[in-house]
């Protein structure tokens, strides 16, 4: 592994420069609209400077830091899904001529994106959905594209929200490997700095073009420090030992019926899952009727339409809907997939309406058997 | 920029023929405009169906996997896509994406005494099948067809069993829920078939497709006539967009219908067969 | 010329039945022969009689006013038609007719009352054969109430 480097606050604005004049759609978070989101970035300036959030269960608010930290905060309403696996896009038109149609395939674009700013439970979403898009039999040729030039600059958390549960996925808080560079913002009384480890030969290639010293082993040991720090601190926890059997032995558990009292079938924890991939497809025509096209959006496993089989509806409760998303995130992916559609990112219960959190109920859920009590998350927090 | 080649892409391809074949339930026989060679298919597998403007549908192919006359597709007139499709004439342009799914197990199944199921409109992904058998006939033993369909005007295919029966030796019963006095067949469900066909159940196989309900006491009959359970294989059905594994609509349990099926071995889907709404 | 007792011992319905048992029924036995489109009974009939069905088809119809007849069930070779023979008030539910000729042996359901009554455990073998055929029935019926070929429009 290479020796990392060290930065400062300008050496980022480096990067982000280099970053754009090599091509890239440099992406980062930004404040917008009272929360942190995942826009174009311009320059070290457009970063949420000096902002960190507040999170729990059915809440989100921005608050001022004392420090001028650049990345202290966590995950916002935003993933990186959004970019690889665009929320609406055309596949195709289609022109009448008579009884026959020509169909015209959308031209692939290549927007090359370097994402600044992507977490660890971030990287793991992205090379969960990498399996659903690329290594299947087909191949989503859109995610493809969007991912193959992808450059990606982690950052390693300096903190925790409180509905982050990483360290019982494994997916974090310090991220090892699927970066091109992983930043750890570091902040004392005199110095901000940032450790760059280089995770490719792409990071490397980048990283020997903007103004850089080579990292101490104190440097680094600051940084591991740092994430041991955060994991240690770790509010929420999700006992995932033997979870896919329990859930499948539960799946007519009474708890679902009571989640289904409080869930409103919004989706709101579909659109905010960085793996949640669903999609559906929408036909559409012009009012002469000659021109078509066909849309392809993401969809929930909660809307109405979803489960449509022969004019009814196959999950027609707001109990079967959401056992289908917990139960295709946590057990039925892990045989789809070969891992757990969860990375512990805390977005499902922060950005729940009404709070609904799952690491509060998969413990009732599986309460009969299997999974141990005294693992599951206390109220302390 | 490079044209990728996109599985979500429909290919043109032309209605060279259409036959009536129930009162709602007709059959489309497809040609590729472009290239002269139709797709080749197992059977059990299935394509979308694009009706320009209107949208696209899961259709089973029902015709013979030999066959380079064209893909044959029987649809029942259900909805909207369906209705559209129904309407077009000769000639007209359909959009297909295919042939996609997991087939019946025939070459596994090659040395046993065989067990057709169909319901309804279900015969049709059977009926590759069936020509399948026939194509080897001495590949296997026994060979029995059981239909139930709702009324006798609801049967398809009619006009095929006599050579079923007679060219191949297939038993073929047939059997409707309800019936008026024209009808001198069958009435009953389809497993009352069951005992008026001979099969070994220890070197069985059973091919079951239909309605979801038909298939749960088909299975439930066979299994009480000594029919292993992973010998059992049936369809099954859920509300399907991409054909190819990513819009995830298809889910049952783990399997993706589109890909991980349409044909499963009963042991593969059991653990969730009966769980409501699942 | 096959004995009643064997044919009988050869149907489906008493297989493995005992011999002693065998003699019993056949005491109530004998041969019918119905032409295509002849009624076998009809709705409300008395229920004397226990059909053994060797060969052919038999219809079990209703007919509604102002409707064609609708047939329900058919029963053919290796079944049995007709139970309420042994349920009071003993009389038909349905019309039976012919589909194509038809052979069976009929028991008559007087006798075998009285031997059933007499002899329990002959009563327990003929109703432990009888109830899987109304159990599967009422199943099938259910099925059929179901409508599962019916598109949901």
């Amino acid at each position: 592994m290479e020796i990392p480097g060290l930065i400062d606050r300008e050496g980022l604005n480096q990067l982000i420069n280099t970053l754009n004049e090599l091509g890239y759609q440099v992406i980062g978070p930004s404040v917008k609209d009272e929360a942190i989101v995942y826009e174009t970035l311009k320059s070290v300036n457009d970063l949420p400077e000096g902002w960190t959030d507040e999170q729990e269960g059915g809440f989100y608010r921005l608050k001022k830091r004392k420090d001028k930290a650049l990345f202290g905060y966590v995950v916002g309403p935003h993933s990186w899904k959004k970019f690889l696996h665009p929320p609406e896009r055309r596949l195709w038109k289609a022109e009448l001529d008579g009884i026959d149609f020509k169909v015209f395939p959308e031209k692939l674009e290549n927007p090359k994106y370097a994402f600044i700013g992507v977490r660890s439970c971030e990287l793991h979403a992205i090379s969960i959905q990498d399996k659903v898009f690329l290594n299947s039999d087909h191949t989503d040729p859109v995610y493809q594209t969007n991912r193959k030039d992808a450059f990606l600059v982690a950052v390693q958390c300096g903190q925790s929200a409180a509905t982050c549960f990483c360290t019982s996925m494994n997916t974090g808080p310090r991220s090892d490997k699927g970066f091109d560079l992983a930043l750890t913002e570091i902040i004392e009384d005199e110095r901000h700095y940032f450790v760059v480890e280089v995770g490719s030969e792409k990071g490397s290639n980048v990283l020997k073009k903007i103004a850089h010293t080579q990292c101490t082993s104190e440097d680094e040991q600051k940084a591991i420090k740092q994430s041991e720090k955060v994991a240690s601190t770790m509010q929420r926890n999700l006992d995932t030992n033997n979870i896919k059997d329990a859930l499948y032995k539960n799946i007519e558990s009474p708890q679902w019926e009571k989640i289904a009292e409080r869930c409103l079938s919004c989706a709101n924890c579909t659109m905010v899952c960085p793996t949640c991939f669903c999609s559906t497809v929408e036909d559409v025509t012009d009012i002469t009727g000659n021109h078509a096209e066909r849309w392809q959006k993401w969809d929930s496993c909660f809307t109405m339409d979803f489960t449509n089989l022969h004019g009814g509806k196959v999950r027609a409760s707001t109990k079967s809907q959401y056992r289908q998303w917990l139960t295709h995130k946590l057990a039925s992916w892990q045989e789809q997939f070969d891992s757990s559609g969860c990375v512990g990112c805390g977005r499902c219960i922060t950005w729940c309406p009404v709070g609904i959190d799952l690491t509060e109920e998969v413990p009732k859920i599986c309460s009969d058997n299997v999974l141990d009590d005294s693992t599951s998350k206390t109220d302390e927090a | 920029m490079e044209q990728t080649q996109d599985a979500m892409v429909p290919k043109a391809y032309r209605v060279q023929n259409l036959i009536e074949e129930s009162h709602d339930t007709f059959s489309m026989v497809l040609v590729p405009k472009a290239q002269g060679v139709v797709e080749s298919f197992k059977p059990g597998q299935f394509n979308m169906l694009y009706a320009f403007g209107v949208g696209e549908v899961p259709i089973s192919i029902s015709g013979a996997g030999s066959d380079k006359m064209g893909l044959v597709h029987t649809i029942r007139e259900v909805g909207f896509v369906t209705r559209a499709l129904h309407q077009l004439k000769k000639d007209s342009t359909v959009g297909l994406r295919g042939p996609f799914g997991r087939a019946w197990p025939i070459e596994t199944a090659k040395g046993s005494d065989i067990i057709i199921m169909a319901g309804g409109i279900g015969l049709a992904p059977l009926r590759p099948a069936i020509y399948a058998l026939m194509e080897q006939r001495d590949q296997f033993g026994e060979i029995a067809v059981l239909y139930g369909a709702r009324t006798p005007k609801d049967l398809l295919f009619a006009n095929e069993f006599k050579d079923w029966r007679g060219k191949y030796g297939i038993q073929v019963k047939i059997t409707v829920d309800t019936a008026d006095r024209d009808w001198k067949g069958n009435v009953g469900v389809v497993t009352s078939c069951l005992p008026r066909v001979s099969f070994d159940p220890d070197h069985a196989m059973a091919m079951i497709c239909g309605p979801e309900i038909m298939m749960r006491y088909s299975i439930l009959e066979l299994k009480q006539l000594g029919v292993a359970e992973n010998q059992i294989y049936l369809t099954m059905e859920r509300n399907m967009k991409c054909a190819i594994g990513f819009c995830g609509h298809c889910q049952f349990g783990p399997s993706f219908i589109c890909k991980d099926g349409p044909v499963f071995s009963y042991p593969e889907i059991r653990r969730f067969f009966t769980v409501r709404e699942i | 010329m096959r004995s009643l007792e064997s044919i009988l011992a050869k149907h489906p319905f008493f297989e493995n039945l005992n011999e002693e048992h065998m003699a019993l029924i056949t005491g109530c036995a004998s041969n019918a022969r119905f032409n295509s489109g002849e009624f076998i009974y009809r709705h409300d009939e008395e229920a004397n009689s226990f059909f053994i069905i060797r060969e052919g088809k038999v219809a079990l119809e209703i007919c509604p006013p102002g409707k064609s007849p609708v047939i329900v069930q058919t029963v053919s070779d290796g079944e049995v038609l007709g139970w309420a023979w042994i349920v009071p008030p003993f009389h038909w539910q349905f019309d039976a007719q012919a589909v194509e000729l038809t052979r069976a042996i009929v028991l008559d359901g007087k006798c075998l009352r009285n031997k059933c009554s007499q002899d329990p455990g002959l009563g327990y073998e003929i109703l432990s054969r009888l109830l899987p055929v109304i159990g599967k029935s009422m199943e099938a019926t259910r099925m059929q109430l179901l409508d599962i070929y019916r598109i949901n429009k």
